[in-house]
This record gives C-alpha cells, sequence and structure tokens, in this order.
C-alpha cells in the first residue's frame, strides 16, 4: 500500500510542545553549516529542481525523518542525491564515515514521461469557491494531505510557476497559476472551533470547481 | 587542528557523515576554495530579522511605503535592498485589533530567507508543523501569545512558492520614536505570528 509521506505533519497529533526558544545562532554546530552548503553543491551539480531536493528529503526512511535534525535532513539529501546521480557511491561514504550512512529510500513514482500543456490562463478567481482534488500520489506533491478532498475558498491568485509533481520526477516541465486558498479550521478539523481560517497555497491541477 | 594540546571532543557519527561527504565532493573539484565559509558569513551576519525589522518600521512610519508592502510585497521589499532566494514572491499579511496572523510550513520548512534569514530550530520541528494548522489558539497561548477568544486567526501555509512576513501592530507609546528605534523594537517572531508587540 502506497502512503503518504511522513514529512506531510500537518494537523498529526502526539507531537507534545513546541521546543521554542527566541533566539538561536543561524548554525548550532559547524556541521549544520557545511551540510547546508553541501546540498547547495550538489543539488547545483545535479541541476535538482524544487521538486526533486525536496522529494530526496521526503524519501527519508520515516523513523529517521522524525528523529533527526533539519540539517541532518539536509545531508541526508545530499548524499541521496550525489549517489543517485553517480557524483559518489554509498561505499565511498560509509567507508570515509567509518560506519552506516542511512541514505533516503527509493523514487516509488514512475517517471513522468508527457508533462502536458501549461496552464496560462487561472481558472479560478478571488472568491471562487473550490475542492481540493483527494488523491494518494506515490510521487512528489506540494498539496498537504489535511487539505485534500475539502471546500475552501479562493483568496489571492498568484504567478504561473513549474508543478512540482512534475518536475521532481522527470525533465519536463508544466507551469500552471497557484492560488492562495483558505479553509475553515473547523471544517477541517470538525471540532467546533471558531475564527480561524487556514490559508494553503495550492497549484491548478489539484483543485476543482466546488 | 586545534593548537596548544587540546583534545578535541570526537566527531559524532552525523559529523562524520559530514566530512565524508565534504572530503568525496571535494576530492571531485566540487566544492568551490571558501565556498562553504562564505556561504556560511551570509547567513550568519548579513541575512536575518533585522531586514524584516527595517521592513515593518517602514511601514510603520510611512503610509504610502505600507501601501506599496502591502500591494507588492517583493517590490517593496526591494526597495529596502532585500530580496533573494526564497523571497521571490513575498506577500506581507497584516496583524489589526482583530486579526491575527501566523506562518507555517507544514510539509517542509519555507520561510522569507531574506527578511527573517534562517528559520529556527523549532519552526522546522514537527510539533509546530503539525499542531499550528489544527489548534492555533492553543499553540500560540502555550507559545505565550494568548488572544482574545474573539480574535480572528488566520495561519498561512507556505505551501507554494509565496512566502509570507507577518506585519505585527505598532505598539503604543512609541509616536516619538526614529524609524532605527522602532525597527529596535520588531522582533523575529512578531514577524512569524508567534508573538505580538
Amino acid at each position: 500500500m502506497l502512503v503518504d509521506g511522513i514529512h506531510d505533519l500537518g494537523g498529526r497529533q502526539g507531537f507534545g510542545e513546541v521546543s521554542y526558544s527566541p533566539a538561536e545562532p543561524a548554525f548550532r554546530r559547524r556541521w549544520e553549516a557545511v551540510a547546508r552548503a553541501l546540498l547547495v553543491v550538489v543539488a547545483g551539480t545535479v541541476k535538482a529542481s524544487g521538486g526533486e531536493f525536496r522529494h530526496s528529503i521526503e524519501r527519508m526512511e520515516p523513523g529517521h525523518y522524525l528523529t533527526s535534525s533539519y540539517y541532518e535532513h539536509w545531508l541526508t539529501a545530499a548524499a541521496t542525491l550525489a549517489v543517485e546521480h553517480g557524483l559518489v557511491t554509498r561505499s565511498e561514504l560509509e567507508a570515509r564515515a567509518g560506519g552506516r550512512f542511512p541514505l533516503s529510500g527509493p523514487v516509488l513514482a514512475p517517471p513522468v514521461v508527457e508533462a502536458g500543456p501549461d496552464v496560462d490562463t487561472p481558472r479560478f478567481g478571488a472568491g471562487d469557491r473550490v475542492r481540493v482534488r483527494e488523491w494518494h500520489p506515490a510521487g512528489h506533491t506540494r498539496c498537504p494531505g489535511y487539505v485534500r478532498g475539502k471546500n475552501g475558498t479562493v483568496v489571492r491568485v498568484d504567478g504561473i510557476h513549474s508543478v512540482p509533481d512534475v518536475e521532481a520526477h522527470g525533465p519536463g516541465r508544466r507551469r500552471e497559476p497557484t492560488y492562495s486558498v483558505r479553509f475553515d479550521a473547523a471544517d477541517l478539523w470538525r471540532d467546533g472551533q471558531r475564527g480561524v481560517w487556514v490559508h494553503v497555497d495550492l497549484w491548478d491541477s489539484y483543485l476543482e470547481r466546488s | 587542528m586545534s593548537a596548544g594540546g587540546h583534545h578535541p571532543a570526537p566527531a559524532s557519527p552525523v559529523e562524520q557523515r559530514v566530512a565524508a561527504l565534504e572530503a568525496l565532493l571535494t576530492e571531485r573539484g566540487l566544492v568551490p576554495e571558501g565556498f562553504i565559509e562564505e556561504i556560511t558569513r551570509r547567513y550568519e551576519s548579513e541575512i536575518g530579522p533585522m531586514n524584516g525589522a527595517k521592513v515593518v518600521a517602514r511601514a510603520w512610519v510611512d503610509p504610502q511605503y505600507k501601501q506599496r508592502l502591502l500591494a507588492d510585497g517583493t517590490a517593496a521589499i526591494a526597495e529596502l535592498g532585500f530580496g533573494g532566494p526564497e523571497g521571490d514572491h513575498m506577500v506581507i499579511v497584516e496583524n489589526t485589533p482583530g486579526v491575527h496572523n501566523v506562518i507555517v510550513c507544514t510539509l517542509c520548512s519555507c520561510y522569507p530567507w531574506p527578511v527573517l534569514g534562517l528559520p529556527p530550530a523549532w519552526y522546522k520541528d514537527p510539533p509546530y508543523r503539525a499542531r499550528m494548522v489544527r489548534e492555533p489558539r492553543t499553540l500560540l497561548a502555550e507559545m505565550g501569545c494568548p488572544l482574545p477568544e474573539d480574535a480572528e486567526i488566520r495561519v498561512w501555509d507556505s505551501s507554494a512558492e509565496v512566502r509570507y512576513l507577518v506585519l505585527p501592530e505598532r505598539p503604543p507609546g512609541t509616536e516619538g520614536i526614529t524609524e532605527a528605534e522602532l525597527a529596535g523594537l520588531v522582533t523575529r517572531d512578531s514577524m512569524i505570528g508567534t508573538a505580538r508587540l
């Protein structure tokens, strides 16, 4: 069974308190800065799109994802992309590190062969009621699970942008308008809360007319 | 190398993995000389919430600038010299006495780098990402930002290309002070929306 990625955290329960601090350095340890820079190096070298980069983090083993810090995600993504694009091998990495070097899991979605035509004209305008398609893709998407199947109202039409679901899985590109869609939190969570609106930015093909 | 005979702390497993990848990429000629130091320096000293604070203070003292900022955030922020990756499509959301805005990225950690710098650890960790879209009133109170029962809350999940910045309300009693002094009052969290001023 295909399930949606562990990274899709909106609304999940049981995480407890936010370990909040009013200020912290940009990098707490030097390795964090190096990991961050190495991902920039690798993504630039292999010409990874934003979608491919994000998907390389989302493919981490769920237990590893939830128990490792943000910059360990970046390190794992950098190493995964470097191995997948033939810059280094996993055995070289493990030999140098002197131990196991966990990488992200394989891409489960088939390559996107035909990206389809661009959508140049927004189908919706501010004030339109829309419904988010309900589907569970095996690959990358920027449609959060918690709004799928839900009805909302378009509050803003933004520019035309490359669809992440396409660019993460091949060289083809399709561009579509994105919209900011407003959802009533009481409708998302069925808990009777009042006066809370959650806005999610969604690509055209994620939506249908309500 | 440490001087003076100190023994450096043994490298942790994650440090060993970072060092392994850095060494292999460097041997292949893929890491430009000084690149890591330069990118680190920029995020440690040039890019941070002090930039966003200048934008907010300008909007407080200049109504026409505020109008431009709300109409086209990217262009108005560029007037003050700020822009770049994760700041190409900026939308500014304004707090008013009855409306409180807060930003989150449930899918990863999208954040307006040019005006706020790199996101704090808690913004990227699961509890904030999971809870801010589900129970914002409870979570804001827990984080030290209780809101009146009748205040409307607008949560903005940065799930596509737009990055958000909250324009906090100008604190009362600040009529006589300069724009630079006002900027000094603006906190990172007031521009994320997890604090009021």
